[in-house]
């Protein structure tokens, strides 16, 4: 006997996302999930926008590693505060992970949470965790054929960073053709070069995400 | 990877619809999984020999159906499958378009007994 069934595998996923989406829109913070591989500068460009942006916005972290909190303690090394999450293991941050965490901030007195996933360029990007802007990086030295063989976390961003812009010449690597590959698969995102350690770059970037910000916080 | 979480849910969506209609034992689990996916459908298999364990879709097939990338083209209306490695309107060229399949992944039938 045949029996249709027609049921999403991550449906769970996709339902805490949402609560954590309504909760956010009610609370008018802003979640920015950073994605990308082991040491591509997720925590570097986090805090490269923390001492941009401390001043204009109040501003959280989670921190999202396999284990330990070198990452976590950083960032509270800034006075911000800062969740570490471990997932003992897992490749990837769930929604539910987040909905835990949420609770643990005073989200009346912020105004946007960046969530550093695990790093990885496969899992984080099949699990929507409710965030509002998704960004995933990649730097200089990891090759320039990442968007061709990751399609779906490059497909589902809102912006790639191309990050460690100043190694570029170290390295043989084609800005334009990852470029290229990303808008084909995803015309609508923005690629960024930049190089967190130097400041190249950045206030370009800057120039990109604060209006997304602006738009969920007001 | 994350394949033992996709493992657990598609047991979660699989055991309960089989016990509902009274059935004793799945033979066979259909999946539709889009080709933007990065689900590696061997390394189902394996997690779901060992998941799968002790329950009654324990040996169970497990079948996977790769669902094309398919767009709306907000420029002329097209509706329809595109390339995967360079997604435009096939129609007039255009790069304003929602998604409409390719990234899923979901239990769409089971063949039981």
């Amino acid at each position: 006997m045949e029996i249709k069934v027609v049921k999403q595998i991550l449906q769970w996923n996709e339902d805490v996302s949402r609560n954590v989406a309504a909760l956010l829109k009610k609370k008018k913070v802003c979640l920015i999930n950073v994605m990308g591989s082991p040491g591509a500068g997720k925590t570097s460009l986090i805090t490269a926008i923390i001492a941009a942006l401390r001043d204009k916005y109040r501003i959280g972290v989670i921190e999202g590693d396999i284990a330990g909190s070198i990452d976590a303690q950083k960032i509270e090394a800034l006075g911000i505060p800062v969740v570490q999450l471990n997932t003992d293991g897992a490749c990837h941050i769930e929604a539910m992970s987040i909905e835990h965490i949420l609770p643990m901030f005073d989200l009346d007195s912020l105004d946007v949470i960046f969530v550093e996933n695990i790093g990885n360029l496969v899992c984080p990007a099949e699990f929507n965790i409710g965030e509002d802007i998704r960004i995933a990086m990649l730097s200089v030295p990891e090759g320039d054929d990442k968007a061709e063989k990751y399609p779906l976390m490059f497909a589902t961003s809102d912006c790639v960073v191309i990050n460690k812009y100043d190694a570029r010449d170290f390295f043989d690597f084609d800005d334009g053709r990852v470029e290229r590959n990303v808008l084909d698969l995803n015309p609508k995102a923005s690629v960024i070069r930049l190089s967190s350690r130097t400041g190249e770059g950045l206030d370009g970037f800057l120039g990109w995400l604060t209006p997304g910000i602006d738009r969920k916080i007001k | 990877m994350h394949e033992l979480a996709i493992v657990e849910g598609i047991l979660d969506a699989a055991l309960p619809e089989a016990k509902r209609h009274g059935a004793s034992k799945i033979l066979e689990i259909r999946l539709k999984i889009g080709e933007l996916s990065g689900v590696i459908p061997e390394c189902i298999e394996e997690y779901f020999s060992i998941a799968a364990a002790g329950t009654m879709a324990e040996g169970a097939r497990i079948r996977v159906e790769r669902i094309p990338v398919a767009i709306r083209c907000n420029g002329c209306g097209y509706e329809g499958e595109t390339g995967k490695k360079r997604i435009r309107c096939p129609k007039c060229g255009g790069a304003d378009f929602r998604l409409v399949s390719g990234r899923e992944y979901y239990v769409d039938s089971l063949e039981v007994e």
